[in-house]
C-alpha cells in the first residue's frame, strides 16, 4: 500500500497571476522541514501539493506533525493511492482504512471528481464505495448528516485518492512572501502569540530581546530562547538580538520621575529595536500589546512609545483578551514555558502607580533629564545576535 | 566470573560511571538554586532529559525522573487512581506483573478498587483480546509490563492498547517498560501508552534512578510533595549524578539496540541448541520473547541450590525475579509451570558482555551438578 500526504493551499489558492511565487516559497517552505525525515517526492497540481515518500524509512507520521505547523497549508489529509477504478479501490483502499472504521460506528462517503472524464459521476462513485464499506464492515452504518468517519475519494489526473481524516493545517500564508519584522520578545505569554501570528500571515521574523544582568537572570534569558525556539518551529529559522539593557534601566530609575519609569523604559526600548531594523533593513515592529491589559498597555501609552518608531508598529493581539491569547499560546506550546517564574526585564522597576494617562509632553519632559543618546548607541553596539532553529 | 543476571541489575558502563563521578566532583549543585552553578545541574538533568525522550522518540517534556522504576509504577497507578479512579474504580493488569506494580493495586484494591488480573492462556500466553475484553466503561487503568521479568516472555500490549483506545479513549494505559527498554526496539506512540515506566540500572547506569514517561495532555498527580521539583510531579531535590550517568548510559546504548538484539538471539539460540540434547534440562520458550532473559528448568534440583552451586564455580544467575528473593515465585505460577517445575527454574539474564563459551560453561557446570546433586533434589520431593 502506498501512502501519500496531500497539502490543500487556502487563500494561496485564491491568488492571481502571483500565485506560483506563492506556490513556490511553500514549496521550498515544506522541503525544508522535512528533509530529515527522510526521502520525498513533491508534485503540485489543482491547489494541491502531493507529498509522495520514497524510501520506506521515510517516517509519514512526522512528516504530518512538521506540515501541521507550515503556514500556507489549509487542510493535510493522509490518503491511500489507488488505481483509478472501483476495483481499485476496493482492493487497496477499503483495507487500508481498517485502523479507523473498526473505532467508528456510522459513516459517510463523499467524492470530488476532479477528473471529469472518469466514466461514473461523483454521487455514484459514492454509493459504490459506500457499498463496498459496508460489504467488508459490515459493523458500520451509513449516516450522512452527523457521520463518525467521513471517507473522502478524489479521482485526480492519474490516480484515486481515499483518506479518511482531514487534518487542520496551520492556515495563513508562506512564510517569506510577506517581509521581515522584528518582534519584542519580553518571555512572557503574549509576545510570542504575536510573533505567531504575524508570521502566521508569511512574514519573516527577528526577535529582539533586552536583557538586564544581575536584575535579570541567566535563566530568564534561555527561556526566552527557549520560546523562539518554538515559535521557529512554525517560522522557519529565527534571528535572536540580545540587547544588554541594565545601564540604561539604571539611569532611568535615577533620574526620570517614578511614575513614568515604565513607558520611558518602553521608549527606549521601541528606539533601539528601531535603529536595528534601520541597520538590519528590517520594515516593521511587532509587539504583543493589546489595549488595557497593563498600564504601558493604554492607548495614551501606546501613542506615547509609537511615536520614536520610524516604522510601523504592529499588535496583532491589540483586540484580544487575555484568555483568547493564552488559548493560542497553549496550543502552539509556549504556555508552560511563558509561566516559567523568573524575573525579566519589565519587571525589574516597575513603579508603585504607573501613570495610565501619560501625556507626550510630560513623557518627553521626563525622559529629557537624561542624555540616553549615548547609551542607546552603546546598546545598539553591543547587541548579540545568534540564530535559532527549532529544536523538534 | 560469568554474569548472567542482567535482568536483576547491569553492571554500569564507564560512561555512566565516569558521568556519576564527575557530577558528584564538579556538578554537584541544587538544580533549583538561582545561581549560575545551579543552572549548571539544571542543564545536566535536562539535557539527561532531552537524551531519554529522545529515545522514545517524543519530547523532552514528557520525561520525569524518579528514583527508580518503583517509584515510576507507584506513581503511575496512585496518581491514576486519584485522577479518572475517582469515578472509574476498575484496574486492569496481568497476573505476572512485577511487584511494583501488584503491591499498589493490591492496596487500592484493599481500598475500594476493583483489579482484573488476565491470566496466560494454556499455551502459556497472554491473549491481547482477553486484555481488551477485561476493560469496561468502569474502568481508569490498565497497567502491563512489556517484557516479563522472570521469563523474557513480551506481552501483547502495543496491539492491546491500540484496541482500547480507541475504544475507551479516556482509559490511562501504563506501560512497566523496564526490561523492554534500550533492549527492543520501543517508542511511546509504538507502545500506544499513556505512562511509560523506565529504569536506569537495568541498562548500565546507575542504581538509584528511573523515569516516567507521561503523554501530553495526561494528568499527573504527585504522590510524595515538597518543593515541587519536576513540575510538582515528583517533589524532592534531583538526583543529578544518577541522572547523568542514566542519560549517558542511554546515549551510549540507543544506538547500538538492534546490534546487540541479533547478539542476544545467538546467544539465546545457542543456549537452546545446546541444551536440546541435556537431559533433565530445558529452555522454556515462547512465541514472542526477549533474546535477554533464558527461564530454564533442570529437573530434581531445586533452583536455589543449583544457584548457589553454579556460585561457587563462578556463575552468578537468579531464582525467579531477584525482587522476590527466594519466595515462590506467582509469576511462573500463572504461566501454569507445576510447583515442581516452579521449584527447579532458574532465570539466566544476558547483557552485551556475554559469550558463546560462557553458555558451554553453564552447561558444562549444570551437568556437574546434576551428577553431584540429584539425589539431594529427589530426597527432599
Amino acid at each position: 500500500m502506498k501512502e501519500i500526504i496531500l497539502c490543500k493551499y487556502g487563500e494561496i489558492a485564491l491568488k492571481g497571476l502571483n500565485k506560483r511565487t506563492f506556490e513556490d516559497v511553500l514549496v521550498k517552505n515544506i522541503k525544508r522541514r522535512l528533509n530529515q525525515l527522510g526521502k520525498f517526492h513533491y508534485t503540485r497540481s489543482q491547489s494541491t501539493i502531493y507529498i509522495e515518500p520514497l524510501d520506506d524509512n521515510a517516517d509519514v507520521d512526522k512528516a504530518i506533525d512538521k506540515l501541521k505547523k507550515v503556514f500556507g497549508i489549509a487542510k493535510i489529509s493522509r490518503s491511500i493511492e489507488c488505481e483509478k477504478s472501483l476495483e481499485g479501490i476496493n482492493n487497496t483502499a477499503v483495507p487500508a482504512l481498517e485502523d479507523t472504521l473498526l473505532g467508528a460506528r456510522t459513516f459517510k462517503v463523499e467524492t470530488k471528481r476532479a477528473d471529469k472524464t472518469f466514466y461514473l459521476k461523483s454521487p455514484e462513485i459514492s454509493n459504490e464505495v459506500g457499498g463496498m464499506i459496508l460489504d467488508a464492515y459490515p459493523h458500520l452504518e451509513v449516516d450522512v448528516h452527523a457521520p463518525d468517519v467521513v471517507v473522502l475519494v478524489e479521482i485526480r489526473e492519474n490516480n484515486a485518492y481515499v483518506s479518511a481524516e482531514k487534518i487542520d493545517g496551520a492556515g495563513g500564508i508562506p512564510i517569506g512572501t510577506s517581509g521581515r519584522a522584528m518582534l519584542l520578545l519580553s518571555g512572557g505569554i503574549d509576545s510570542p502569540v504575536a510573533g505567531y501570528m504575524i508570521a502566521k500571515r508569511g512574514v519573516v521574523l527577528d526577535c529582539i530581546h533586552f536583557e538586564s544582568p544581575p536584575y535579570t537572570s541567566e535563566r530568564a534569558k534561555l527561556k526566552v530562547i527557549k520560546l523562539a525556539e518554538r515559535m521557529a518551529e512554525y517560522t522557519g529559522r529565527i534571528k535572536f538580538h540580545c540587547v544588554p539593557f541594565t545601564k540604561i534601566q539604571e539611569e532611568i530609575k535615577n533620574n526620570c520621575p517614578e511614575e513614568l519609569f515604565t513607558i520611558i523604559m518602553r521608549r527606549l526600548m521601541m528606539e533601539i529595536a528601531d535603529k536595528i531594523c534601520e541597520r538590519d533593513r528590517i520594515q516593521c515592529l511587532v509587539t504583543g500589546e493589546s489595549i488595557g491589559q497593563v498600564a504601558s498597555q493604554t492607548m495614551s501609552a501606546m501613542v506615547c512609545t509609537d511615536v520614536v518608531a520610524n516604522r510601523p508598529v504592529f499588535r496583532p493581539l491589540i483586540g484580544m483578551d487575555k484568555s483568547e491569547i493564552i488559548a493560542v499560546s497553549r496550543k502552539i506550546e509556549t504556555f508552560d514555558i511563558s509561566i516559567e517564574p523568573y524575573e525579566d526585564c519589565c519587571t525589574v522597576f516597575t513603579p508603585k502607580h504607573p501613570k495610565t494617562k501619560p501625556n507626550i509632553k510630560d513623557v518627553e519632559a521626563g525622559q529629557a533629564m537624561f542624555d540616553f543618546k549615548p547609551l542607546v548607541d552603546d546598546a545598539v553596539e553591543n547587541t548579540f545576535c545568534e540564530f535559532i532553529e527549532a529544536k523538534r | 566470573m560469568i554474569y548472567f543476571d542482567n535482568a536483576a541489575t547491569t553492571k554500569p558502563c564507564d560512561e555512566a560511571v565516569k558521568a556519576v563521578s564527575d557530577a558528584l566532583k564538579t556538578n554537584w549543585s541544587n538544580p533549583s538554586s538561582l545561581h549560575g552553578l545551579g543552572l549548571k545541574a539544571e542543564q545536566a538533568v535536562n539535557s539527561a532529559r532531552e537524551i531519554i525522550a529522545k529515545s522514545l522518540d517524543t519530547d523532552s517534556e514528557c520525561i520525569y525522573f524518579t528514583s527508580g522504576a518503583t517509584e515510576s509504577n507507584n506513581l503511575a497507578i496512585f496518581s491514576t487512581a486519584k485522577t479518572i479512579g475517582r469515578h472509574k474504580k476498575k484496574i486492569v493488569t496481568t497476573a505476572i506483573e512485577h511487584p511494583s506494580v501488584l503491591q499498589p493495586i493490591k492496596y487500592l484494591e484493599e481500598n475500594g478498587f476493583e483489579a482484573v488480573y488476565v491470566k496466560p492462556d494454556k499455551s502459556g500466553e497472554i491473549n491481547p483480546a482477553d486484555i481488551v475484553s477485561a476493560v469496561d466503561d468502569n474502568t481508569c487503568l490498565v497497567t502491563c509490563q512489556l517484557v516479563n521479568n522472570e521469563t523474557g516472555y513480551i506481552l501483547p500490549i502495543s496491539k492491546a492498547y491500540k484496541a482500547i483506545k480507541r475504544l475507551y479513549p479516556k482509559v490511562i494505559t501504563h506501560c512497566d517498560c523496564v526490561q523492554g527498554f534500550m533492549k527492543l526496539n520501543v517508542s511511546a506512540n509504538s507502545l500506544n501508552s499513556d505512562l511509560i515506566s523506565l529504569s536506569g540500572h537495568k541498562i548500565y547506569g546507575p542504581k538509584g534512578v528511573g523515569a516516567l514517561y507521561v503523554k501530553k495532555g495526561v494528568r499527573v498527580l504527585p504522590v510524595n510533595f515538597g518543593g515541587g521539583q519536576e513540575k510538582g510531579v515528583r517533589s524532592g531535590t534531583e538526583a543529578v549524578p544518577n541522572i547523568a550517568g542514566f542519560g549517558v548510559a542511554v546515549e551510549a546504548f540507543s544506538k547500538s539496540i538492534d546490534k546487540r538484539y541479533e547478539k542476544m538471539c545467538e546467544l539465546s539460540n545457542y543456549l537452546f541448541k545446546q541444551t536440546e540434547t541435556v537431559e533433565g534440562v530445558k529452555v522454556n520458550k515462547f512465541s514472542e520473547s526477549s533474546p535477554y532473559i533464558a527461564s530454564v528448568t533442570v529437573d530434581n534440583i531445586k533452583s536455589e541450590t543449583l544457584l548457589h552451586y553454579l556460585e561457587q564455580n563462578g556463575i552468578y544467575v537468579s531464582s525467579g525475579s531477584a525482587c522476590s528473593k527466594g519466595k515462590k515465585s506467582g509469576v511462573l505460577k500463572a504461566f501454569g509451570y507445576d510447583d515442581r517445575a516452579i521449584d527447579s527454574t532458574i532465570r539466566l539474564s544476558f547483557s552485551y558482555e556475554n559469550k558463546m563459551s560462557e553458555i558451554d560453561e553453564f552447561i558444562k557446570q549444570v551437568k556437574n551438578a546434576q551428577a553431584e546433586l540429584v539425589k539431594i533434589g529427589q530426597k527432599r520431593n
